[in-house]
């Protein structure tokens, strides 16, 4: 713990300056409220792509169901909040919305999580679509038109707030005991077992935890922009999201960091070229699983240590 | 009595294009073992050739199927040398995400170039409704069903009789042993899509014609669909692709049947989830034990 006190401090140094410049921006009148969209936009994928890298990236199981969950925690935050206009009522509402998500993910999860690689991906998306037609169906979520007039209780300010827990928390669960199973069962599931590593048990926290962080993601984006209907939250959105994983990496954060960056900057960019966008982002999916399948960064993760290392070294030279 | 001998005749119209769709994605799984997501797509491009030659080219519809056929083999052909050949040798997981980018292309590009409007299909051929004992049939949904039933019987002999055909089986079973009696896995490979997009071709300018809508998302659930009809007889088993695309169309038009249309969908993705929990081989597959 306090080997690492140097880093974790180096890391909050960087999330309150990231808060700081945002907020002199804003304040200086940078940021209009057409980048602002832009940020928050940013902010809600990264934390969608990070539960979706856990899942793909860390666990090895690849699930296409991931804007089943986002539609969970976006529908449970546009129906509380519609009677609990308040700050507290956007919180209980987060909180309810990942309690559904866990449970439908355990639902999900126990039987679908037997199967492997891309029969475990259609499964989830099945389980996506069949989420995503009963919210079309039931008139507590208002069909197909959807929820409008949702509150907006959430700015960047809270986004980018939830972003950094999000964050801490699955890199820490990836750093600790539990993610070196996770991850041997990504290595070799066989090997893992034998090892005495609860497989199932793993990839199912593994998925849990990224319904949760998607749940999240839903009840801000739900906040946010304040209509939803269950369109948003169809099978291209989960392609969406895994666009974003792929693209920076599979299996590292910092790469989902950057490629939401990146992305989310071409979109506000390529605004006006509509499907023209849609048809770059999927040349570039499929050059890149052709000519670098591990993604931009693959799993080269961004860290204070080596700079620190460094030091010491020289200063070991010196002595 | 009626109503369950009209939607069977409904359920067996649709469901022969759920078959011949998934012939394509269990021929294509059982060779290199990819979900080829891209498929649907291919058979949206049918529909938008047919559309294109009989109302530009006024070839009549005979001509159109078989042009559309040609087109989509020709098509799927060049997917597959240019996404999915150089991947050969990566994980699954890699293709079925180029798969996926495939798929995306197709269904943006021809929104870009055509639009996302929804088009009516030209009536190439006059319906005209038969009525037996109550049942009405039109001469498209007997097209449809006959049309089907004579690739699908094509396809068993070209696999079961053709030196192709053997050559394909044998791939399926061990690529390397294949290779070594001197088959060349590249155009066994080559061949399993052409044969494969040409059913979809067909599937495309069928269901242009008894829906009489095309547009660039229609392939999308259909091909879901099939998938899941090619998982429920067993995926590499092309009788089963037959049996499950027939059991999917079915299922489809009873629950329409009985006043659930909006779940039509979530029903069939709920018995793919079940299939494979239950019998995840399927009704024809094999069982295969994992060797450490």
């Amino acid at each position: 713990m306090k080997a690492n006190l140097k880093y974790n401090a180096a890391w909050l140094g960087v999330m309150v300056l990231g808060f700081v410049v945002i907020d002199a921006c804003e304040f200086l009148g940078i940021i209009n409220s057409f980048i602002e969209n832009m940020l928050v936009t940013i902010g809600i994928n990264i934390i969608l792509a990070t539960g979706l890298n856990l899942i793909i990236g860390f666990s090895g199981q690849f699930s296409l169901g991931h804007a089943g969950f986002m539609a969970i925690g976006a529908y449970a935050t546009g129906i509380i909040t519609q009677t609990l206009v308040t700050p507290i009522g956007f919180y209980l509402s987060v909180v309810v919305g990942i309690g559904i998500a866990i449970i439908a993910a355990l639902i999900v999860g126990i039987p679908t999580l037997r199967l492997r690689g891309d029969y475990l991906a259609i499964a989830t998306m099945g389980a996506a679509e069949i989420i995503r037609i009963l919210i079309n169906n039931l008139k507590i979520t208002n069909g197909a038109a959807g929820l409008f007039n949702i509150p907006p209780l959430v700015t960047w300010a809270t986004v980018y707030v939830f972003m950094c827990i999000t964050t801490i928390v699955t890199v820490n669960f990836i750093h600790s005991r539990s993610g070196r199973a996770v991850m041997s069962v990504r290595e070799d599931e066989i090997a893992a077992e034998s090892m005495g590593i609860n497989t199932t048990r793993w990839k199912l926290a593994a998925f849990v935890f990224g319904a949760s962080t998607a749940a999240i993601g839903g009840s801000l984006h739900a906040a946010y922009i304040q209509t939803i209907a269950p369109g948003d939250f169809n099978i291209m959105a989960s392609i969406a999201i895994l666009i974003i994983v792929v693209l920076g990496g599979v299996g590292s954060i910092t790469g989902t960091f950057i490629a939401a960056i990146v992305l989310g900057t071409l979109d506000t960019v390529l605004q006006n070229f509509g499907t023209l966008r849609m048809i770059i982002y999927s040349l570039a999916l499929i050059l890149i699983m052709i000519f670098k399948p591990s993604g931009l960064l693959g799993t080269w993760e961004f860290s204070f240590k080596p700079l620190g290392s460094r030091q010491r070294k020289e200063q070991s030279v010196h002595e | 009595m009626q109503t369950i001998g009209q939607q069977l005749i409904n359920g067996l119209s649709l469901g022969s294009i759920y078959a011949l769709l998934a012939l394509g994605y269990t021929m294509v799984y059982g060779i290199i073992k990819l979900i080829n997501f891209a498929h649907g797509d291919i058979y949206m491009l049918g529909a938008f050739w047919g559309y294109f030659v009989i109302n530009k080219l006024h070839f009549n519809f005979l001509f159109a199927m078989l042009s559309a056929m040609l087109f989509c083999a020709l098509v799927g052909v060049i997917i597959e040398y240019f996404a999915y050949r150089p991947l050969r040798k990566s994980p699954r997981i890699t293709a079925l995400i180029t798969a996926i980018g495939v798929s995306f292309l197709l269904e943006n590009g021809m929104t870009y170039f055509f639009t996302a409007n929804t088009r009516n299909f030209p009536q190439a051929i006059q319906t005209v409704t038969y009525h037996l004992g109550g049942i009405q049939i039109s001469n498209i949904q007997l097209l449809i069903l006959g049309t089907a039933c004579l690739l699908m019987l094509l396809l068993e002999l070209i696999i079961k009789r053709t030196k192709m055909g053997k050559a394909m089986r044998a791939v399926s079973v061990d690529p390397e042993a294949a290779q070594l009696v001197g088959i060349n896995i590249n155009h066994t490979i080559s061949f399993t899509f052409a044969l494969g997009s040409a059913m979809a071709g067909a599937a495309g300018v069928l269901i242009g014609l008894y829906y009489n809508s095309i547009d660039p998302l229609m392939g999308m659930t259909p091909g879901i669909k099939a998938f899941v009809a090619a998982v429920i007889g067993g995926i590499g088993s092309v009788p089963g692709a037959s049996l499950g695309g027939f059991l999917i169309g079915l299922l489809e038009t009873a629950v329409q049947a009985v006043g659930l249309s909006a779940y039509k969908d979530a029903v069939v993705y709920f018995v793919l989830i079940v299939i494979l929990l239950v019998l995840p081989a399927g009704i024809f597959g094999k069982k295969t034990k994992e060797k450490v």
